[in-house]
């Protein structure tokens, strides 16, 4: 399944991608540690970045967003929305709207 | 030798500054890794165009970039599409794991906080790097929450020297920027020594590649501190040294400028003499290594120049009497501060002596200090200063 996504600009420069990532996630059933298990096989620049190495857990500025709702919370097991595995809509890696 | 290159790291990115011995006409570069912390970089003195960089926000947390044809391009070792032998995504260039394994490593326990509770130990940045002498695939990191990490494959893979957190690491407790290890000085004559410093719990010495370690703190002294006589809770800014005199060395303390002759064994106060005995990097002259300086700031709570004027204090019998440099410095209204990892020399025949401040400037004094001039006047805050004398 080719999944689209957008990751923010700090990360776009370094995997030197521009515009969104297209994705092949191995099926049937994508979750989100799949998907970032295959954008870091793609580009291993990105390990750490996302994910803490030390835990696998999402970096705390870090969020997930897909049709508009947060997924950041969701389990990484839990499958993702229908429109995100159709590539009908993007996920979306996004810098935490923080920092004054 | 003929040319330098400083090498600048700031709030918001990388930038090289390049000139003839001459340093008066520069050519400014960058940034690089725009919008990034670049805490340090630095180039190997086997290999000068070999650089290392430290990339850091947080968000996105730690990247090691690497250039080898002097910062003309960067990548990030092991960011390449390159699988393990079980084919997983190699990318390791990012990953400083503490050693827990049985073999070399140490358990991962806790280290103090700021309110005296314990706290668990968390990876966040790197602070420092250090390239080998001999070597330039093999650097030394320093990192927040204090450990000391060595590559040996150009900074694609990481591995801590655990024995470090067996000197008391419970008792070890963050400054006001982390818990970082910001210090690293390698011996040129003995690669099996090295000093670490840390903030805030002391200086550390290794005499054997970093199997095992020594608390390096007998002569330190901290106002408040409840017990007189422990070895570690000191907030150590900066180390310094002479290469041709590895058992000397020069210490900016929280409060006061300290001197070891005898690799840390005892340390005496060298700091009368100076407005303050407060301030953050100090620096050694290439070519005397009793000529020291350092850049007094009012007080631990007022952290920029004592009545506004920038000045940096020289002493050139080793410490004890100090002499204000200020000629081309800005003398009123100055309220900038130095930090740790912000000053530098080249080894031109006349040592030239460079510093950044969190204003943005980088100054250059190409005469051991008598005159300064600006070399760039508005970069983002300046964390890091490297210089590398070039042929």
């Amino acid at each position: 399944m080719t999944i689209r996504v957008e990751l923010p600009f700090h990360l776009r420069t370094l995997a030197q991608v521009s515009g969104q990532v297209a994705l092949d996630v191995p099926g049937p059933v994508v979750t989100q540690r799949g998907l970032l298990d295959a954008l870091e096989c793609r580009y291993p620049v990105l390990r750490g970045t996302i994910r803490d190495p030390a835990t696998g857990r999402r970096r705390p500025l870090v969020r997930f967003y897909a049709c508009r709702e947060d997924l950041s919370h969701e389990s990484p097991d839990a499958p993702l929305p229908a429109a995100i595995v159709s590539g009908a809509e993007p996920f979306l890696i996004i810098g935490a709207i923080a920092g004054g | 030798m003929s040319r330098v290159r400083v090498l600048v790291g700031t709030r918001k990115g990388a930038f090289l500054l390049e000139s003839d011995g001459q340093r008066r006409r520069w050519q400014i570069r960058g940034p690089f890794f725009g919008g990034w912390e670049i805490y340090h970089l630095k180039g190997s003195p086997v290999d000068p165009d070999r650089l290392y960089a430290s990339q850091s926000n947080g968000w996105f947390g730690q990247i090691i970039q690497r250039s080898d044809d002097g910062g003309q391009t960067w990548y990030p070792p092991g960011g390449a599409v390159e699988t393990t032998p079980e084919g997983l995504p190699m990318g390791q260039s990012n990953q400083f794991l503490y050693d827990t394994s049985p073999e070399t490593g140490r358990p991962l326990r806790t280290h103090q906080w700021y309110d005296g509770t314990q706290h668990p130990w968390e990876f966040k940045r790197v602070w420092h790097l250090e390239p080998s002498y001999t070597d330039p695939d093999t650097v030394y990191a320093g990192v927040e929450d204090a450990a000391l990490f060595r590559s040996t494959d150009g900074g694609t893979t990481w591995h801590e020297l655990a024995a470090l957190r067996d000197q008391q690491a419970e008792k070890w407790s963050p400054g006001a920027g982390g818990l970082g290890l910001h210090t690293i000085l390698l011996d040129p004559n003995n690669p099996r020594r090295i000093y670490v410093a840390i903030s805030a719990a002391g200086a550390f010495r290794t005499d054997d590649g970093g199997q095992s370690w020594k608390v390096i703190t007998n002569g330190l002294t901290s106002k408040y501190m409840p017990d007189p006589t422990a070895q570690v809770g000191f907030c150590v800014h900066r180390l310094a040294m002479h290469p041709s005199h590895p058992d000397r060395v020069f210490m900016q303390l929280h409060w006061n400028v300290m001197r070891t002759d005898n690799a840390g064994e005892l340390w005496t106060n060298i700091g009368a003499g100076l407005p303050s005995d407060f301030g953050f990097p100090i620096e050694v002259h290439a070519h005397e290594p009793e000529t020291v300086y350092v850049v007094p700031i009012q007080s631990d709570s007022e952290h920029y120049p004592p009545e506004g004027k920038l000045r940096v204090y020289r002493s050139r019998s080793g410490g004890g009497d100090w002499e204000p440099l200020a000629h081309g410095l800005p003398q009123e209204h100055c309220y900038v501060n130095v930090l740790r990892d912000a000053m530098s020399r080249d080894e031109l025949d006349d040592c030239g002596i460079y510093f950044g401040t969190t204003g943005g400037q980088v100054y250059v004094s190409p005469d051991s200090g008598d005159h300064w001039h600006p070399i760039v006047t508005q970069l983002p805050p300046v964390v890091s200063v490297e210089v590398q004398t070039l042929p």
